[in-house]
């Protein structure tokens, strides 16, 4: 009886261990998590839930990263262009020392809020596999497109844009 | 005596300075102890641009003359619990010390209790009796095996 208890306490922790690190690739249409994340900048912390309402480009990035460099002006340029009460940029700074990733918000003069995740919780929560990625959620907190990779001026124009309320971005 | 204290004094003024020094922290000690987040594996074996940040933020820390503890609660600080090689021996981490034990416990309590219940069945040689030779065949599986040798012509 003892070895059978322990024999299924082991199998438990195994089972556990997988289900805490196995990947959760979000699908379109997916609900995407809310966890609130750290500010990269300031003491505060948001959560997606806070954006609920309008359309949100949720944009994974790291300092060390290259193509995270590619698209950083074109993500900076579109948030220029279509920010509004319907819409807006967040970027998650992911897996990146928070002084390198402050730098790099300077460097590109992002001006759209950055949050921090220093642990890759959440790029984990969404399933990525990489940085950059990019998300948009739509304004019932739904995922809407997933964008693997980086995305240039062409792609949001082409694909975003269409999506966002009409006049108001 | 006055001389031999002042030696003393002299050898351990010459000393300390060198036992601080040993205490510095070091990159290679570090880098056997931490992950690099992103590629997974120790620091040390690391090469991705990410590992490479990780190393000068390291070396920057030992530059201010922080401690090993200092510099990996930094990357604590930064990365969180999963950059440190082995887990904390806190919270719920602590179970990966703790479960290891306890299941070697609770396997050598049960190999006891089956090899006990196994010796009071009578398992193996049929007897209790330490260094017991087995016993032979029963009365009638004898006068049996006697028939059946009867009906060879041998």
């Amino acid at each position: 009886m003892i070895a059978v208890l322990g024999v299924l306490a082991v199998v438990g922790l195994l089972v556990f261990g997988l289900a805490i690190k196995g990947g959760s690739g979000l699908e379109v249409g997916d609900p995407v998590p809310t966890s609130a994340l750290p500010e990269l900048e300031g003491g505060g912390s948001q959560s997606l839930a806070d954006y609920r309402g309008r359309w949100v480009l949720v944009n994974f990035w790291a300092s060390w990263c290259e193509p995270c460099r590619a698209e950083a002006p074109a993500l900076e340029k579109f948030q220029r262009q279509h920010r509004g009460p319907g819409f807006a940029v967040l970027g998650i700074d992911t897996r990146d020392l928070s002084g390198d990733g402050r730098d790099f918000v300077r460097e590109y003069g992002l001006s759209y809020p950055q949050l921090r995740d220093g642990n890759g919780g959440a790029a984990h929560d969404y399933g990525t596999t990489g940085v950059p990625e990019t998300f948009l959620v739509d304004p019932k907190g739904k995922l809407r497109l997933h964008f693997p990779g980086p995305v240039s001026e062409e792609t949001l124009e082409s694909s975003v844009a269409p999506l966002l309320p009409e006049g108001k971005s | 005596m006055k001389a031999r204290a002042l030696v003393a004094t002299l050898i351990l003024a010459l000393l300390a300075p060198a036992a601080a020094a040993g205490e510095q922290a070091s990159l290679t000690e570090i880098e056997k102890q931490v992950m690099c987040p992103v590629c997974g594996t120790l620091l040390q074996l690391a090469e991705s641009p990410q590992a490479q940040r990780e190393r000068v933020f390291i070396n920057r820390l030992i530059d201010e003359g922080r401690s090993e503890a200092e510099i990996k609660d930094a990357l604590v600080a930064e990365y969180g619990d999963e950059v440190l090689a082995l887990p904390p021996d806190s919270g719920f981490s602590l179970s990966a010390y703790v479960v290891p034990i306890v299941a070697l416990l609770v396997a050598a309590v049960a190999l006891a209790i089956g090899v006990l219940r196994w010796r009071r069945a009578g398992g193996g040689s049929g007897s209790d009796k330490p260094g017991a030779r087995p016993a032979g065949p029963s009365e009638r599986d004898s006068e049996r095996l006697d028939a059946d040798l009867a009906r060879y012509d041998l």
